[in-house]
């Protein structure tokens, strides 16, 4: 990235003065070495972002971000409805809510000596993952509309998983405002038998050990020890989030000369919040939100079940649910005035502080856990939310490492064959139904997450609290 | 370059389709297959069913969105990959037959579902020389 467009204010923090049509500056937060990496074009995007009507505070860019389509894939914005701000499909993505849930298991690494082989198969088993995969459940129009309207609640109260799940959640399991009849038929379709799938490319569901700990208070207040055993699953809405994405881009695309707005890239395709476009959007979002939120409990049910037969002593308690692309109703305090905005999150994290009113009453006190996915080779980490991350980012944080190289370079680097190989040489035992699948995920096919991390928390956006590496992978 | 084929090109997340032919519906029928290669090797596919798919949109760029998200609709319904595809145009009215097999998963290695064409990028148009050239980049 070209370097000198950008005015640096501290070490990690980096700001685009406005210009052009920039209604606002952006912020990227990087360290130079990360910055330097970055793509031109996600300079391009941040400016984008900046122009879009509504916009309130900065365009922001997480220490992960890189070009996506429209936004910058760990772009943050807020919009003021009052303000003729407006919603954007390409800035929610596609998988709308794809995120990230972890889980305690109540055990330890040791106490998976001479069964890991067991458990992976048993959860490969279980588990449906990869293209042209099928759930276990097939809806009824009248149960996808309950799923669409109630999340995980919905979930747990048709049996999969406990009461307690609902507490450790974003939304506390159900996105109000969600409305089902605003969901397309062919959405509807897309999803009929995709529940508790878990999707294929990068996602994946990891059995991790606790590699270190790095903040003992907060690790304590998370239930979190060295070498515990953990579980995280990695997947989205599905089908159906990324055909209601699909809709909604090209209709607001085409709509949006309509509204008087001037779109510097077709993708950034946006529609203000206040009209009927906007509520109808977001009423399919967030029941999109939901369909994430339901798929990640039925496949922490799937989970528990495998682990009930492999290892019996397992008590799988969710330690928290976090999602990277979407658009939520938030209050936030902008020059000393408490205001309604729309934030958007496009491969971005929430990373809400000690006491955020945006954060469940269970982890108020301690700060949002911030779930950060690294490779199937490496690390992923458990952050949290930073003191002062508000006014910094309306509390937002980074996702994931992010691709070094494309599928295709990947797919002429590595074998599939070879990457399982040498990874159960390190004890890590992967099952997927790809081998090419798992090429194309090769750990050295992404950046090193370490360096994400620790920008996010020099940053100020959210700190480390423990590393996790993986014992068992899932990819789809 | 050949009077009709494909080829991908890089995009950092994603990936990107280049798809080109003597007139906009061969054109089409590339894209398609590039498709397919985003998921497998298309030539490990095997043209056993046919599928009718409709679709239509105001310009050629919006068209060819259009055409890949009914795509992938009908992988992701049908559980099928598509080997060949015959287009036909009358305007922008898209009228096709795609030609494949329900997923192998031993046989085709299904790599990534791909989620929906974007419009970063997006370009459909003919050159100097009448051939028509397509690119859209795929979210995987």
């Amino acid at each position: 990235m070209d370097t000198t467009r950008l005015r640096r204010e501290s070490q990690f923090r980096w700001v685009l003065d406005p210009q052009g049509a920039m209604r606002v500056p952006g912020v990227l937060y990087a360290d130079e070495a990360l910055l330097a990496d970055m793509d031109d074009k996600v300079i391009e995007q941040v400016a984008n972002v900046a122009a879009l009507p509504g916009i309130v505070g900065a365009s922001y860019a997480m220490p992960d971000a890189h070009w996506g389509y429209g936004f910058p894939i760990g772009g943050v914005a807020a919009f003021d409805p009052e303000q003729g701000g407006v919603v954007s499909a390409g800035g929610v993505g596609f998988d709308i809510s794809c995120g990230v849930r972890t889980l305690h298991t109540g055990l330890s690494r040791a106490d998976l000596n001479g069964r890991e082989e067991a458990l992976a198969n048993e959860l490969f088993h279980r588990i449906p993952a990869g293209v042209g995969s099928r759930g276990r459940i097939e809806l009824s129009p009248a149960e996808m509309d309950d799923m669409l309207a109630g999340g995980a609640r919905w979930a747990v109260g048709a049996g999969y998983g406990r009461p307690g799940d609902l507490e450790r959640s974003e939304e506390l399991g159900r996105m109000a405002g969600a409305d089902p009849g605003a969901v397309s038929d062919r959405a509807k379709e897309r999803q009929r038998d995709e529940m508790g799938t878990l999707g294929s490319g990068n996602h994946y569901l990891e059995v991790q050990r606790v590699a270190a700990i790095h903040d003992a208070e907060t690790a304590a207040a998370f239930g979190l020890r060295e070498d515990d055993l953990l579980v995280t699953i990695h997947c989205g809405s599905r089908g159906l989030g990324h055909q209601i994405g699909s809709e909604a881009l090209k209709a607001m695309a085409q709509s949006a000369a309509g509204h008087g707005i001037d779109l510097p890239d077709r993708e950034l395709a946006c529609t203000p919040l206040k009209s009927r476009e906007g509520r109808t959007y977001l009423g399919a979002m967030r029941a999109g939100i939901n369909c994430a939120l339901a798929n990640r409990q039925i496949l922490t049910h799937l989970t528990r079940a495998a682990f009930a037969d492999v290892l019996p002593a397992a008590d799988l308690d969710l330690l928290y649910d976090v999602s990277h692309n979407t658009c939520k109703e938030e209050i936030h305090v902008v020059d000393g005035v408490e205001r309604r905005l729309f934030v958007h999150r496009k491969g971005a994290t929430r990373a809400l502080e000690p006491g955020s009113p945006n954060l469940v009453p269970a982890l108020r006190a301690a700060g949002q856990p911030v779930l950060i996915g690294g490779t199937m080779g490496t690390a992923s980490y458990i952050l949290v939310g930073m003191a002062g991350n508000d006014g910094r980012s309306f509390g937002s944080s980074c996702h994931g490492a992010g691709r070094r190289m494309s599928r295709n370079q990947a797919r002429k680097q590595w074998r599939g064959d070879q990457v399982v190989r040498e990874l159960r040489q390190r004890g890590i035992l992967v099952r997927s139904p790809s081998l090419r699948g798992v090429a194309e995920e090769a750990p050295g096919a992404y950046k090193a997450v370490e360096a994400v991390v620790a920008a996010a928390e020099s940053a100020g956006l959210s700190r480390r609290v423990a590393r996790v590496e993986p014992c068992v992978v899932i990819k789809g | 370059m050949t009077t009709a084929g494909w080829e991908h090109f890089e995009h950092q997340a994603d990936i990107g389709l280049r798809a080109w032919g003597p007139d906009l519906a061969t054109a089409l029928e590339q894209a398609g297959v590039a498709l397919t290669a985003v998921v497998t090797e298309p030539e490990t596919v095997e043209a056993t069913q046919a599928v009718a798919l409709e679709c239509t949109a105001a310009d050629p760029e919006f068209l060819l969105v259009e055409w890949l998200d009914a795509l992938i609709y009908a992988m992701a319904t049908r559980r099928m990959l598509f080997a060949t595809y015959e287009v036909h145009l009358d305007g922008l009215d898209l009228h096709a037959t795609a030609f494949g097999e329900p997923v192998d998963r031993d046989r085709h290695a299904p790599a990534v579902e791909v989620k929906g064409a974007t419009l970063t990028g997006l370009k459909a148009e003919p050159g100097a020389d009448g051939a028509w050239r397509l690119e859209c980049v795929v979210d995987v």
